[in-house]
């Protein structure tokens, strides 16, 4: 598979992606694109075979390096991305699951519920509660979709500060109120006395500096530590208001509706990405994960022309859900993941949507949440990782935006079911007899 | 009491392991990536055999505990043999993934080589083998209570980290012998494997008498660190030299510039 001249050409028109200021769309769920930078025409394109199966994206380089190099360091760089998601993936499960196993908040079960899952599950018969979890599903995706079909307008008719202000509202919701929840029931659990003045303090400073890293600009690291604690607390919200099938029913319908809105022509999202490259601008700049230094403004003048067909776009939506009571303007966060160009250095950033995180979470939180069994944990992690770099390998070879949670949401629901009924008997009983495999 | 054992099970158990993560393998993110697909491999020959021993279970007579082991032991050598099944497998899967890269570029030398993957897969297979032996016990050993209360070995955390080391460790040069007998053709270096892998797990039917499965176990893997050793291409000469630092091509290499 040769990558044609025309889509040569077709990126040339592009300009690349350039981080403004202003953060344009805000809250839509989900909307895990990936896609690939298209290379710049300086450099030469090389055809990547399609029979290729290592693990690790493949991506073009320089062309200043020969072929063979080329490949050798196209691999290691490609390798170098999947890590570099792969660690904030990690940590935001690793937090997620830490919180469900020692703060019994999250696991306890309410009877407030979030409004877009009306339907009340009773435990007691499985038709109803079948029934009431598809409705629920029913209801959650066509909030997301209307959401997301709201913010495409928007952004189509530049309405730019009402998306902005959507997109600080969502943050302010959760970097205040969602994280003093989060460090009450902390204080709660380990018995930790507090004042009012203390907490006001450390709430003000990190909630300030959150939203000035996030929308403004502020060291690499904090602004990814930041992101990564936000789509934890995110991923906690869910895992405790929605309903227990609800929640894997929505997992999957959500990759399927990534799948669609991604892959569709119509879809919103992919008309999201393409109004954007239309428009040279970037895409949600506050609700992506970045793993490499981007937020240079300026960034477009020379480097543009250079990146203009080197250009990666990953998306995906973040999404940021306003609190359990019944509020009726409920800000989200669009998820979208993109990766900028960096032609400093040859570290070429990755982006991946908040939105992935999030989800990812919920699932491996969930898998920790019930019963405590934490071979479950293990196996939907391990799942989510490989399906991770399945998708980023394709990235690699298909080159255009492809959603993120489909295969990695698919891997770890089959890892979930099987691994809690048919893998946990078995380790358990082989424990019990201390044999060993 | 509690939280000394969970601390000292969980470095017996997982610390030479991790070392051998830390030093060897977090560095280079695509060997990173081909242990957590080693890690995957494993998993999906896991799941395989316990959906095998599930469907013979319910298709058996529960309240029979002699059936009931029968069928588990069943489900022990299955699963031994699907593992290396999966091991041959992943190691095909390597072959041909190299080949097309080697296809690709004009370079001769790949960006990993062979061995490396054996290493990297073998670590693999044994950081998900022994997660998933450990992991629950380890979280049980850090809540209260007494061990062997109604009469069983009191000793069951501390040989479970004994045992869960040395199948990480096996695993690992398993990996290694595995590879390299695929690679040089040599059937029997294979069998090996395969019988030693069984031996291991069949020792541990005997365990609440830990000297007659963790001792042999440990001679198993003593044998077979020489023999993954002697594979991966040292010689006595080689820990001669490193041991009394006098290999000039590891001080070569990292000899820092000035």
């Amino acid at each position: 598979m040769n990558t044609s001249d025309s889509e040569e050409d077709s990126y040339n028109e592009r300009s690349a992606l350039v981080q403004s200021e202003s953060p344009t769309i805000p809250s839509y769920n989900q909307d895990h694109d990936m896609s690939l930078p298209q290379e710049t025409d300086t450099k030469r394109r090389r055809p990547v075979s399609s029979g290729l199966s290592e693990p690790g994206p493949v991506e073009r380089e320089q062309a200043s390096t020969p072929d063979g190099e080329e490949e050798e360091l196209t691999l290691k760089y490609g390798a170098k991305h999947v890590i570099m998601l792969f660690i904030p993936v990690t940590l935001c499960m690793v937090v997620v699951v830490a919180t469900i196993k020692s703060v019994s908040f999250y696991t306890e079960k309410s009877s407030q519920r979030l409004i877009y899952t009306p339907f009340e599950e009773d435990p007691n018969s499985v038709g109803q509660r079948l029934l009431y979890s598809l409705l629920n599903t029913i209801v959650m995706i066509s909030v997301i979709v209307v959401m997301t079909i709201i913010l495409v307008v928007l952004y189509k008719y530049r309405c730019y500060k009402f998306i902005h202000g959507w997109l600080i509202l969502s943050s302010l919701m959760l970097l205040f109120w969602f994280s003093f929840m989060y460090l009450g029931e902390v204080f709660k659990t380990y018995n930790v006395a507090m004042d009012y003045p203390t907490l006001v303090m450390i709430i003000w400073n990190f909630g300030v500096v959150g939203m000035i890293c996030i929308h403004w600009k502020g060291p690499l690291r904090l602004q990814q530590a930041y992101l990564i604690v936000i789509s934890a607390l995110m991923a906690l919200i869910f895992i405790k208001y929605l309903p227990e099938w609800s929640a894997w029913v929505i997992l999957g319908a959500i990759s399927i509706y990534d799948l669609i809105a991604v892959l569709s022509p119509k879809g919103p999202l992919r008309m999201l990405v393409e109004t954007a490259q239309e428009r040279n601008e970037p895409i949600f700049p506050a609700l992506i994960y970045s793993s490499a230094m981007v937020w240079m403004v300026g960034m477009a003048d020379s480097s543009n022309t250079d990146s203009a067909d080197d250009r990666r776009r990953n998306e995906g939506g973040a999404r940021a859900q306003e609190g359990v009571e019944s509020e009726d303007d409920a800000a989200q966060g669009g998820r979208r993941r993109y990766s900028a160009e960096e032609d400093l250095e040859e570290d070429r950033g990755v982006k991946l949507g908040l939105g992935d995180f999030i989800f990812y979470s919920v699932l491996v939180g969930k898998a920790a949440a019930t019963g405590g069994d934490w071979n479950t944990t293990l196996a939907c992690f391990v799942a989510i990782l490989i399906g991770l770099c399945l998708t980023l390998l394709l990235l690699a070879i298909f080159k255009k935006a492809l959603p993120a949670l489909p295969i990695s949401i698919t891997f770890g629901l089959v890892f979930y079911f099987s691994t809690d009924n048919l893998v946990r008997p078995f380790m358990d009983s082989l424990a019990a007899h201390q044999y060993y495999i | 009491m509690t939280v000394a054992v969970f601390f000292g099970c969980t470095f017996i158990a997982f610390g030479p392991a991790v070392a051998l993560f830390l030093f060897t393998i977090a560095r280079d993110p695509l060997r990173v990536i081909f242990l957590i697909a080693g890690a995957f491999f494993w998993l999906v020959s896991l799941l395989l055999s316990s959906l095998v021993w599930f469907i013979t279970v319910q298709i058996s007579n529960k309240n029979s505990a002699s059936q009931q082991r029968g069928l588990l032991i069943f489900g022990v050598v299955l699963s031994v043999l699907l593992q290396e099944a999966f091991r041959y497998g992943y190691y095909r899967l390597l072959k041909k993934a190299n080949e097309g890269l080697l296809a690709l570029s004009q370079e001769d030398t790949m960006p990993i080589s062979m061995r490396q993957l054996a290493y990297v897969s073998g670590l693999g297979f044994g950081f998900m083998s022994g997660a998933f032996s450990v992991v629950n016990i380890l979280s049980d050993s850090l809540g209260p209570g007494t061990v062997g209360i109604h009469g069983d070995p009191q000793h069951y955390f501390i040989s479970s980290a004994f045992m869960t080391l040395a199948i990480i460790l096996l695993h690992m040069f398993w990996g290694v012998v595995f590879f390299e007998s695929c690679e040089r053709q040599r059937w029997w270096a294979l069998g090996a494997v395969v019988i030693s892998h069984l031996v291991v797990s069949c020792l541990t039917f005997v365990n609440p008498h830990y000297q007659g499965s963790l001792i042999p176990t440990y001679i198993i893997l003593s044998v077979m660190a020489a023999w993954a050793y002697l594979c991966a291409g040292g010689s006595l000469r080689n820990l001669k030299l490193c041991l009394t630092c006098k290999d000039k091509d590891f001080l070569l290499a990292n000899h820092r510039p000035r």
